[in-house]
């Protein structure tokens, strides 16, 4: 023991206890300094921006404080409606999205992989270009002389163009179509990740394939279906875009509500109290989803 | 546990699918008895799984016929069959409790809520798991994730029981255990159980028979000690048991090593391509004076010892044969007379146990 306490410096008796918890302290200075450049920029363009936007909220246009900005959001009907609107649409999106993502995502987890692999390539093409883009194209699609309505026309199935774009069905349409992918992405990795054993099991011990869908592989989709009904509706309520273009002015979404207030009236309070509005409305969606899909108890594996 | 539950027997006759060009099941023909333990044995890709798939449902084959009893079921969708499966990877339902995971099949069948859960925990008493109903699997071990998946595939007393590899995911001695355990509950069960598995020393452990399977084939069906002693080809000498093998020349039902006549007991089987002598390691006699004149001599020098724990292995050089291992206890009895290495060592193989077979089976 009397040559261990020499080589040390004498501060401990064990064996180069010391040198270990200084090497061990230097790794962890490391990996912080490594994330610094992250933290520092997260904190800079984001949370400081944040931060000053929403204290504009708590200032009237004379520059003193005051709760109008919010007084007037829930005494506005304009508002309000505005609110309930956002709401509805993002609510239809998302089913819609579920709709048509669910069905699509079981049947590509039946195909071969490599099948799977090249369909996944259409999802993720327009996931990859331009939401400016898909609107615009959506726009040469649906408006009154457009191709669906001239085909439609042609072929005598009616005879006055639908009201397709420039309204709510527009609006939806194209939001569908930018939003499906944050749906399937999320959903498809977990169905992919199900043990097909497990489907087999519930069908050799007795279950139905119907059966054996809805108690066994249904359960076990949640978890990715909850992640993208939350990525899918959260992105639907701060939506700017498509139903900017596509509404045509007819619908008034909470972004473009936010829009016009700084724009045409230059009220950055009260433009700040609907941003504090959306923002802090997402939160509680998140964690009342959270509430009501059980989620802590899927996840435990 | 159930008395109650009459077994089936289960008769495949000329069963066969192929994959593309690749024969899965090359018209299988098996008759399996009531209550009987057999194992389908071979190597990866020589169609065992799918034989499997078809008695459960899950490979639909290309034509033949499968009985349970006397019922017809080659067009049986699954989850009618009635079947108890275990599968290698447990298939258990992560997001549901020990409890729930058992009595699946017992909601399935509309059973009461409360026969349910008396039957469960009867099924996991069975396999030692009473009392851990309301776990969840994930704080369940390797080796109880394959009980609970035991008792959920015997709650609701089937009485035909499907294994596929379940205990390939376990460690060596959890592994040994379990055969040990699963031979126990076999007999108490009154069920015919098929399993599958590519371990050679598993199958000779729990089957009442073995179906060596080769290439879609059946190869050999037998008693692990028949299958084990009186291999029919040399694919199964080969794949059942350790063995080191040696080219001869048959004519007449006679076998020649290096012109010398071998004294053989056993039947030669016929087939194509040459012949082999297979022998076993252990079944090799080590002489201290001369080899008796009634077996055969396969003498030689000791080039190297090797020591196992268990046992001791001899690897000797023939002069003609080429090499041979002998295998011998590592207590006093073996050792005693055991020649150094480079010295001349006596080696008697007697006619029972001298096996020869064909190269492939005709």
């Amino acid at each position: 023991m009397s040559t261990v306490a020499e080589t040390n410096d004498g501060s401990d008796m064990l064996h180069n206890a010391g040198k270990l918890k200084s090497e061990k302290r230097r790794e962890s200075l490391t990996f912080f300094g490594l994330s610094l450049p992250a933290i520092l920029a997260i904190l800079v363009v984001v949370f400081l921006p944040i931060f000053w936007l929403s204290s504009l909220s708590f200032y009237d246009a004379a520059g003193e404080l005051s709760s109008k900005n919010y007084a007037r959001i829930f005494e506005s009907k304009l508002y309000r409606r505005t609110f309930v609107v956002t709401f509805q649409i993002s609510v239809a999106v998302t089913l819609i999205c579920v709709l048509l993502g669910y069905p699509l995502c079981y049947w590509l987890t039946r195909m071969p992989n490599k099948t799977a692999n090249i369909l996944m390539v259409f999802v993720l093409v327009p996931f990859w270009t331009s939401v400016l883009v898909r609107t615009y194209a959506w726009l040469v699609l649906l408006q009154r002389k457009g191709i669906i309505n001239s085909s439609l026309m042609h072929f005598g199935v009616i005879d006055e163009p639908l009201q397709l774009a420039h309204n709510l069905t527009g609006s939806i349409i194209g939001m569908v179509h930018i939003m499906l992918p944050f749906l399937i992405l999320p959903l498809y990795a977990t169905m992919r990740s199900i043990d097909t054993d497990l489907v087999r099991a519930a069908v050799g011990l007795g279950s139905s394939p119907r059966g054996a869908f809805w108690r066994v592989f249904f359960p076990m989709s949640l978890p990715g279906l909850f992640a993208g009904v939350v990525l899918v509706f959260i992105l639907s309520l701060g939506f700017y875009v498509t139903p900017a273009l596509l509404g045509g002015g007819r619908v008034q979404m909470l972004a473009q509500r936010i829009e016009s207030t700084i724009t045409v009236y230059s009220n950055w309070g009260a433009a700040s109290a609907l941003g504090v509005v959306l923002l802090l409305l997402a939160l509680v969606m998140i964690w009342l989803m959270n509430r009501v899909f059980g989620l802590d108890k899927l996840f435990m594996r | 546990m159930s008395s109650a539950v009459q077994s089936l027997p289960i008769d495949i006759a000329n069963l066969s699918k192929a994959y593309g060009a690749i024969k899965a099941l090359d018209d299988v023909s098996l008759n399996i008895a009531a209550g009987e333990f057999l194992t389908l044995l071979g190597p990866s890709g020589s169609g065992k799984t799918t034989l499997l798939m078809a008695l459960a449902g899950f490979a639909r084959p290309d034509s033949g016929s499968i009985q349970f009893g006397t019922r017809e079921v080659i067009t049986t969708p699954p989850h009618k069959r009635g079947l108890g499966m275990v599968f290698q990877s447990y298939a258990l339902f992560p997001f549901m409790t020990v409890a729930e995971n058992v009595a699946y099949p017992l909601k399935v069948r509309k059973v009461s809520k409360s026969d349910q859960k008396t039957r469960a925990e009867r099924a996991l008493d069975t396999v030692q798991l009473g009392g851990y109903g309301d776990r969840r699997i994930n704080q369940l071990s390797g080796g109880q994730r394959q009980r609970v998946a035991l008792a959920r595939a015997m709650v609701f007393e089937p009485k035909i029981i499907l294994m596929d590899e379940p205990l390939s995911a376990l460690d060596k001695k959890l592994r040994e255990h379990m055969q040990i355990e699963l031979k126990a509950l076999h007999q108490k069960l009154d069920a015919t159980v098929v399993y599958v598995t590519h371990d050679q020393r598993e199958a000779l452990t729990m089957s009442d028979r073995i179906a060596v399977v080769n290439h879609g084939r059946i190869e050999q069906i037998d008693t692990p000690e028949r299958l084990y002693r009186q291999p029919h080809s040399f694919f199964v000498a080969d794949f059942v048991g350790e063995s080191v093998s040696l080219p001869v020349e048959v004519a007449n039902d006679t076998a020649k090593l290096n012109g010398r006549v071998l004294k053989s007991d056993l039947p030669i089987a016929q087939g194509r391509g040459g012949h082999r002598l297979v022998i076993r390691p252990e079944l090799l006699e080590v002489t201290t004076g001369a080899v008796p004149e009634t077996a055969n001599d396969l003498s030689g020098h000791v080039h190297d010892i090797i020591y196992q724990g268990d046992s001791v292995l001899v690897i000797v050089s023939h002069e003609s044969a080429g090499q041979i291992n002998v295998r011998v206890p590592a207590n006093r009895a073996g050792q005693t007379g055991l020649p150094a290495k480079g010295e001349r060592i006596g080696l008697a193989l007697h006619p029972e146990d001298t096996i020869i077979v064909p190269e492939h089976v005709s």
